[in-house]
């Protein structure tokens, strides 16, 4: 089953896009597209970058980190961009958080 | 990636922007993100307001499998990203799951379009296996009685509650797709209840739109102008509570508007779809228009080609078709003169203005003969079958 809805992004999400979502190089195009049921969303390549960052296992934190160490840009402003970022994907239904495996 | 990490907007929804929109088509006539794939007219539901023409195509004239795989593989090959395998009823094809693993093998986005009472739980879980990416399931009501009487098939209410269920048992994600008219409208706080309970993820609240078999029963099927108020509040109010869980899309029908619909995107500029028999059609309504050479994939042009250079695809492209008031219309690039079907089922002429549209000078006959009929006794429906309808009997069976 999918992630609980309504999720909340923090530094300690681990976000994932949902099975319905994916995340596909157009080579016709050339431009990264999220798939979805009845829509084809065209992310920023930040978007892009950070969503190829959101693996499940990698909370925002860690994503933000990475960013940060990448671009030499500081942390604190990242993470919170990340955050809004995911936020208005999460209330758009194309972001879910990674569930404990259940044994 | 730039140097400099951009600072990220903070409105989100200018990172994610909607590429049909944003990266518009219309330019250039690119292929479609999406097509949609009616593989097959046969159905055991017999809904009255049917999207299908009415001259359905019988079994024989369907597509075979290998053609409709080198259709796919020719789809993702020029661009298409998206298939929505419909019909009828798409699992009425016994090659369900084969067309589902080969468009997953080339790439290609699956979405499944069914009424669901043809489905075990055994043959959905090989369409997830084969790599089905989401389910959109109709439903034709809240509860049997009404629900089982618009699809004319005793017990498909219950069935399509049973495969919903199932649905999410095997992790695929849901769309409830319920098409409102007068005579279920009631029901769809229920409905947007039911699209939770059964956990999906995105309910699709379409009206009817009235053309092929729902024209024929528009009587029966039309709301009042109060009726649809009503539905488009409940829907908005929905959509605010429901952020995050539920994801509502709106299709309002068009009597009642003053502006007709920007139908398909325009002519040939973002949509096409693939009859059973492979006809590349600018829209599934298209063949109700008389005088057009639809072309099919067993021709011996490219699916690109057709798209690009043929009659049908050029003959309502773009504005140099158009006639007053559409011609010199301000709004004529925005809405391309609204649905030529519906121009030509409610003119005899696909060139008029869609009279949907308050310029078009038969708009007031239409809007208060849908008014009265709306305000009507009449609720008895003509079922959708090969045989050109059935009337429904006095006491509705």
């Amino acid at each position: 089953m999918a992630g609980p809805r309504n999720i909340s992004v923090s530094e300690a999400s681990r976000p994932v896009l949902p099975r319905h979502a994916k995340l596909k190089y157009d080579e016709t195009r050339k431009v990264w597209v999220i798939l979805a049921p009845e829509r084809v969303l065209a992310p920023d390549e930040i978007a892009v970058e950070v969503l190829q960052l959101c693996d499940g296992e990698r909370n925002v934190g860690d994503v933000s980190d990475q960013l940060a160490a990448k671009y030499a840009a500081p942390r604190e402003a990242i993470l919170a961009d990340v955050i809004v970022m995911l936020q208005g994907l999460a209330d758009k239904g194309f972001l879910t958080e990674a569930r404990e495996k259940t044994p | 990636m730039s140097d400099v990490l951009p600072i990220i907007p903070p409105d989100s929804s200018d990172s994610l922007a909607v590429l049909e929109k944003s990266r518009s088509t219309a330019e250039t006539f690119g292929i479609p993100l999406a097509v949609l794939l009616e593989i097959t007219h046969r159905c055991p539901l017999q809904c009255p307001y049917c999207s299908n023409p009415v001259e359905l195509d019988r079994s024989g004239k369907e597509l075979t499998t290998d053609e409709w795989k080198k259709v796919l593989s020719e789809l993702a090959e020029i661009g298409v990203l998206q298939v929505h395998f419909s019909g009828g009823e798409p699992t009425a094809r016994k090659d369900l799951v084969e067309l589902v693993k080969h468009a997953s093998d080339v790439g290609l986005y699956t979405n499944l379009i069914t009424s669901a009472v043809l489905l075990t739980r055994e043959r959905l879980s090989e369409l997830a296996d084969a790599g089905l990416c989401h389910v959109q399931i109709s439903f034709q009501g809240i509860e049997e009685g009404l629900a089982d009487r618009v699809a004319g098939h005793k017990g498909s209410h219950r069935k399509k509650l049973e495969v919903a269920k199932w649905t999410r048992e095997l992790d695929l994600p849901l769309t409830v797709n319920a098409v409102m008219h007068r005579q279920n409208m009631h029901q769809l706080p229920d409905i947007i209840q039911m699209s939770i309970d059964l956990d999906a993820d995105r309910l699709e609240v379409a009206n009817v739109q009235y053309y092929g078999w729902a024209l024929k029963n528009r009587a029966a099927l039309m709301p009042t102008v109060a009726q649809l108020d009503e539905c488009t509040r409940i829907v908005e109010e929905a959509r605010e509570r429901l952020k995050g869980r539920l994801t509502i899309d709106y299709v309002v029908p068009d009597y009642y508007a003053l502006r007709p619909k920007k139908c398909m995107g325009g002519w040939g500029r973002q949509f096409f779809n693939i009859s059973p028999a492979g006809k590349v059609l600018p829209c599934h309504a298209a063949e109700s228009i008389t005088g057009l050479d639809f072309e099919s994939v067993r021709s011996n042009h490219s699916i690109a080609w057709i798209w690009q250079n043929s009659d049908a695809f050029n003959h309502y492209r773009g504005t140099g078709w158009m006639k007053e008031p559409c011609k010199t219309c301000e709004f004529r690039e925005i809405d391309f003169g609204g649905c030529r079907c519906q121009a030509f089922a409610l003119t005899g002429d696909a060139a008029n203005t869609d009279p949907a549209c308050a310029l078009s000078p038969l708009h007031e006959t239409i809007f208060k003969q849908a008014e009265r009929e709306a305000e009507g006794e009449t609720n008895r429906f003509l079922y959708r079958n090969f045989a050109g309808g059935t009337l429904e009997s006095e006491n509705g069976a």
